[in-house]
């Protein structure tokens, strides 16, 4: 499948799905669909379901016909026993049960393995490493410049990127489901996946492994930008934090600073040093805060995915 | 129980026959038991040296880690002496029991249970004691796979010692004789089972550092 | 029928056995008993108990997921109950259950008096109970296990998990562990050693063979979860540094021997259900099973692959693809035995003419969801679709097709097939066949969306989940659909014990079957059988007319064996008879033992170890009673 996603394609999606489940919208709302891929990996992943699924379906038809065509049949006597030796019976076992099954599940198997290694190595040499840290329950964001960010990834379109995945604490799973298929983040070693979107937007991604007691809420979203945008973006979130301008923002300062919340955040640029939550230099520029659970009540609530990120001031 | 000694078959309420009411080896329930026990068993010592060989390849090229001098081999090997030894008396009780002598039930039975306090005061006196002044279990992995894995076969031991106890005490009242000596052949099958799985502990925990 | 007349010596021979086998009524008997029969109720009555507590917890996590953001489970609270959930039905239902139809009837079909070791059957079941306690009474103390039941590391080490909460699933998990390995040496000795003369193996009924190839996997698998507990209680109790990769430890071993274990106990859990399908099949459609050694074979083959494929529940933890490659092909192939089982029923369903009474529905079901989960279990064997999928509602989904499909259902259709060896009188048809279609159409609605959930990216064991993501349709018909399953299993459970005391007398043979459970008398006497009987074709019941008057002669082969209590022993591969075994008597240490072992166990979860001494000695003492020597009779 090439191109972009049409949407004539969602709809064969939206009408092939939806004879399989009893409720059902694949295209529905803002989900981060397999089924719509913004990626060439993505692209792979949704090719081999749509394959296994029709491998699957074939399988299931089949079983469901040979129940209804032995109900159909008028029922024995109870008193009756029947001890004919069937002589289809035992070589229909070894044909469909270890013949047939066998070569499609060797077939099956050989695209796997393919389609494994295609996803191990990125079409290109990355352009970018970013560090995604998973920490309970949110997400650090570290590039090569010094920006940090959190719950907010964002990435040059059409180049492949390396994220290294190390974890602050317990296991996560890193699973952006548009771009990429998920990686663990693990205790002791640093798991690397590449990601490179087709086009600009914004992707849902969420902790895939269970954390603890947030892990539902542990959500981030990757951003895309055309590499110009990403360029000015990763230099300014790279700056240190303005100095506030109105006496509002110099109160709020002024809080922000003599409470408590300065030994667990960082704003880049002040004395807040602290290491345990995310960095907050440059807070006002996300979307959503607490990783992903609040749009950021400064701006309008729109985040559909092809919304682009508005200049803003806090 | 004296009186029902003397019977040795039983009918079967088919015309005429008979079978024997005592079994042992492969013929008895028991003896089936303690061999898939001791599948089991062996299934747990296997994960276990699996463990330590899975955590020491991940952990890099110094092994034991820097701090904890590779283990001293005179006391192991000491030590495996007198734990295989103990296999040889244990013998002699099974072997001899089948044959009715309860001299050689009784003083084989003895012995090895000797041989094996030794061999547990050994470790769990002498060695461990040793080993704690250098690191303890929660210095590093080393330490918990060392005091785990000696600890796991030390508690075998000390259970194959109270099963010992538990037959000699039964051996001395007159328990068992030529045809019924089932406890003595189960003992003697996980007593000769620990003193296997002592060899892997020392290829493990002893040797395989000096590789 | 053969033409020997109702003679005397059958009155005679059954007045004696009830003599020797007979229990008292009253409180000391109910404790002590070691009948295989009473033994395995309890473990039918007790899963069924652990699985209205499941159920109940799958209904408030699905009432709370019925919406997105819904209040009514704080995050804490939810997490309990899902882990709580995996636990029991793994654990405290399916296990037991299948354990429990196991001993019931696998000495039934074999035409044994009893298990091989029925103290061990015995001190098995207190030990569960037990077990099942000590892990419940998390609750009273709202410190429930809340890591789910595959527990990762490094969060349920001590210091991400500082609660007692962990430490009630690794002691409550080993201490199962003890009654799950007795009761797999007792099922494989049974099966060796006491099959009546004449059963060779090629005569061992399939659900036996099912029940074999469990305890075999019981065998090698268990140890595995028993040791990942114990160094995990290691770790969190005394700072030992199996899991702490700082201290050069490593999480990902905790994986390793959780799967090891966790993938064979799916095939635990399966075997014994595929077994059950294998015992209704032949006499719903009125005809043996086609494949007979291909059912066998395949049951065994995936007993044993199944130990090969553990690492496909770690395709992203980021381990090498060529590891990846190994284990998907084993993946792959594992499913291969389990495709020839299946076209072995349907085989048999199509050479057969179907009576579509409630059993039989039951397999049907069970086939189909089955194979659904089979298919999306292949998918899962795809290394890409699995990183892709895998901690999405896709496995949820998938792993309730496999396992509500090869236990539950199954569990279920034994009910309405051997319920009436049990109690001695019919279920309600109708009532079964509300049940049936309410489960069978309310699993589909709860479990089928959720493969959609899956593909829509909503991750599993997530409390609560944002509104707007398309989300919310597929989850409400899933509750909906739990609700219609939970409804479906109250039809059933209400009809047992309605007709348990006012059915319709079943007789001993009310379905005609073909193996040895329809020997007996209905619910059959404390012996079992009024002769042991020589067995000579696989299904004995069809083909050896004289069986039908429950008292095979002497002159056919029938042994009375009333010289004591007594079983025969019999040799492995072709069942001749060797001896006589004088089996133990009734006796309370198992239930003693499991007490003390309870009181050890709490000690640990308390660490007072003084009391664990203590208890450990006292231990000791009950296992001396128990296997005090008594002449012949063996003691176990």
């Amino acid at each position: 499948m090439k191109g972009p996603v049409g949407a004539g394609w969602c709809d064969s999606t939206r009408a092939a799905l939806a004879a399989l489940a009893l409720t059902l919208s694949a295209c529905g709302g803002d989900a981060p669909s397999l089924l719509e891929p913004a990626s060439e990996a993505a692209r792979l992943v949704e090719r081999l379901w749509w394959l296994l699924f029709w491998i699957s379906a074939v399988v299931v038809v089949v079983v469901a016909g040979f129940i209804a065509a032995a109900t159909l049949r008028p029922p024995a006597a109870a008193e009756e026993v029947d001890r004919r030796m069937v002589p289809w019976g035992e070589p229909f076992v070894v044909v469909a049960g270890l013949v047939v099954s066998g070569l499609v599940l060797a077939g099956t198997f050989v695209v796997s393995v393919i389609d494994l290694n295609a996803l191990g190595s990125p079409p290109g040499e990355p352009q970018l490493e970013i560090e995604v840290v998973a920490r309970t329950w949110w997400w650090e964001v570290r590039y090569p410049n010094g920006a940090v960010t959190a719950n907010e990834i964002h990435v040059p379109v059409g180049v492949p990127v390396e994220v290294a995945l190390p974890t602050g604490d317990v296991i996560h799973s890193f699973w952006v489901p548009q771009l990429q298929v998920k990686k663990d983040h693990v205790p002791g070693v640093v798991n690397r996946l590449w990601l490179q979107a087709d086009e600009p937007g914004r992707y849902r991604g969420q902790c895939a492994e269970y954390c603890g007691l947030q892990h539902a809420n542990m959500v981030f979203y990757v951003v895309a930008d055309p590499p110009d945008d990403f360029q000015a973006w990763v230099i300014e979130q790279a700056a240190r934090a303005a100095e506030p301008t109105g006496p509002g923002a110099q109160r709020g300062r002024d809080v922000f600073l003599g409470s408590s919340c300065v030994s667990c955040h960082t704003i880049r640029g002040t004395p807040a040093r602290g290491e345990l939550g995310p960095d907050l230099t440059h807070l006002a520029s996300r979307e959503k805060i607490a990783a992903g659970l609040f749009p950021l009540l400064a701006r309008t609530c729109a985040t559909s995915s092809t919304t682009r990120r508005t200049t803003s001031s806090a | 129980m004296q009186a029902r000694k003397e019977l040795t078959v039983a009918e079967t309420g088919l015309p005429g026959e008979v079978l024997p009411e005592h079994s042992e080896g492969p013929r008895a329930f028991g003896w089936w038991g303690m061999v898939w026990l001791i599948a089991t068993e062996a299934t747990l010592f296997s994960l276990l040296f699996g463990s330590y060989f899975y955590l020491r390849f991940r952990y890099g090229p110094i092994w034991p880690p820097e701090g904890i001098s590779k283990p001293d081999l005179v006391l192991p090997l000491v030590m495996t002496a007198i734990l295989w030894s103990s296999s040889i008396p244990v013998h002699i009780a099974d072997a001899g029991i089948r044959k009715g002598d309860q001299g050689r039930l009784r003083w084989g039975l003895a012995a090895g249970s000797m041989l094996g306090a030794v061999f547990l005061f050994m470790t769990v006196g002498v060695e461990w004691p040793e080993k704690l002044r250098e690191f303890t279990p929660a210095t590093n992995v080393y330490g918990s796979l060392f005091f785990t894995i000696t600890g796991f076969h030390a508690a075998h031991v000390l259970v194959g010692l109270l099963v010992s106890l538990w037959t000699q005490v039964w051996a001395w009242r007159g328990a068992f004789d030529e045809r019924r000596h089932l406890s003595v052949q189960n003992f003697a099958m996980y007593w000769h089972f620990v003193d296997t799985v002592w060899a892997f502990v020392l290829a493990t925990i002893y040797l395989s550092p000096h590789l | 029928m053969t033409a020997i007349p109702e003679g005397d010596w059958r009155a005679e021979v059954k007045e004696r056995l009830e003599a020797i086998w007979g229990e008292a009524p009253g409180l000391g008997s109910w404790i002590a008993t070691a009948d295989h029969k009473r033994i395995g109720m309890r473990y039918l009555y007790t899963a069924m108990a652990f699985f209205a507590l499941g159920g109940l917890q799958a209904l408030l996590m699905r009432t709370q997921l019925a919406d997105a953001r819904l209040e009514l489970l704080d995050p804490e609270t939810y997490n309990q109950l899902f882990s709580m959930h995996g636990i029991t039905m793994m654990f405290l239902f399916a296990m037991p259950a299948l354990s429990g139809f196991g001993n019931y009837f696998v000495p039934l079909m074999i035409g044994a008096r009893d298990m091989a070791f029925p103290r061990l059957n015995a001190f098995g079941y207190w030990t569960l109970l037990a077990a099942g306690i000590f892990l419940y009474s998390s609750f009273l103390v709202g410190n429930a296990p809340n890591d789910g039941w595959f527990n990762y590391v490094p969060l349920a080490n001590r210091e991400f998990t500082p609660g007692i909460n962990i430490d009630f699933y690794v002691l409550g998990l080993i201490f199962l562990g003890i009654s799950s390995t007795g009761g797999a040496i007792n099922f494989i000795v049974t099966i060796l050693k006491l099959r009546a003369p004449g059963m060779t193996l090629i005569r061992i009924p399939i659900f036996v063979w099912g029940e074999l190839a469990m305890a075999l996997q019981i065998i090698f698998a268990l140890p595995a979860l028993s040791l990942a507990a114990v160094l995990l209680f290691l770790d969190r109790t005394f700072g030992f540094n199996f899991y702490d990769a700082a201290a050069g430890g490593d999480p990902l071993l905790w994986q390793h021997l959780f799967w090891i274990f966790g993938h064979p106990e799916v095939y635990i859990v399966a075997l014994p259900g595929f077994g059950i399908a294998s015992a209704i099949i032949p006499t719903w459609v009125r005809r043996p099973m086609i494949g007979y050694t291909y059912i066998v074979i395949g049951e065994l083959a995936v007993a044993l692959v199944g130990f090969g494929v553990w690492v496909h529940h770690m395709f992203a933890v980021g381990l090498p693809n060529i590891t990846y490659s190994f284990i998907a092909l084993a993946s792959f192939m594992v499913a291969i035995p389990s495709a020839i089982q299946v076209f072995a029923w349907l085989a048999t369903l199509v050479a057969g003419r179907p009576r579509l009474a409630t059993p039989l529905l039951f397999v049907l079901g069970f086939i189909i969801i089955f194979v659904v989960g089979g298919v999306t279990g292949v998918m899962f064997a795809s290394v890409p679709f699995d990183q892709a999928t895998t901690d999405s509602y896709f496995v949820v989904a998938h792993l309730h097709y496999v396992l509500v499909g090869s236990a539950v259902f199954p569990i279920f259709g034994a009910l309405y097939h051997w319920g009436p060896k049990m109690t001695g009188r019919l279920l309600d048809a109708r009532l079964g066949k509300v049940s049936f279609w309410l489960m069978f159409v309310g699993f589909n609605v709860a479990f089928f969306p959720q493969h959609t959930l899956g593909l829509l990216g909503m991750p599993r064991r997530v409390y609560t989940y944002e509104a707007g993501l398309g989300w919310e349709s597929h989850n409400l018909a899933s509750t909906i659909g739990a609700y219609l399953l939970g409804l479906g299993i109250l039809v059933t459970l209400v009809n047992w014990y309605w007709s348990k005391a006012r059915g319709v007398p079943a007789g001993d043979d009310p379905w005609l079957g073909e193996t040895l459970e329809w020997y007996s008398t209905s619910p059959p006497a404390h012996y079992n059988f009024t002769t042991i009987p020589t067995v000579r074709a696989r299904e004995p019941m069809w083909d050896q007319l004289e069986l039908r008057g429950g008292a095979q002669p002497p002159e056919e082969g029938g042994r009375t064996l009333t010289g004591g209590h007594l079983t025969l022993s019999t040799s492995l591969l072709d069942g001749r008879p060797q001896a006589v075994v004088h089996m133990p008597q009734a006796s309370p240490w198992p239930f003693i033992l499991s007490l003390t072992l309870m009181a050890f166990f709490y000690a640990l979860l308390l660490q007072v170890w003084v009391v664990a001494v203590v208890a450990v000695l006292a231990s000791a003492a009950a296992v001396a009673g128990w296997f005090w020597p008594r002449g012949q009779t063996q003691e176990t």
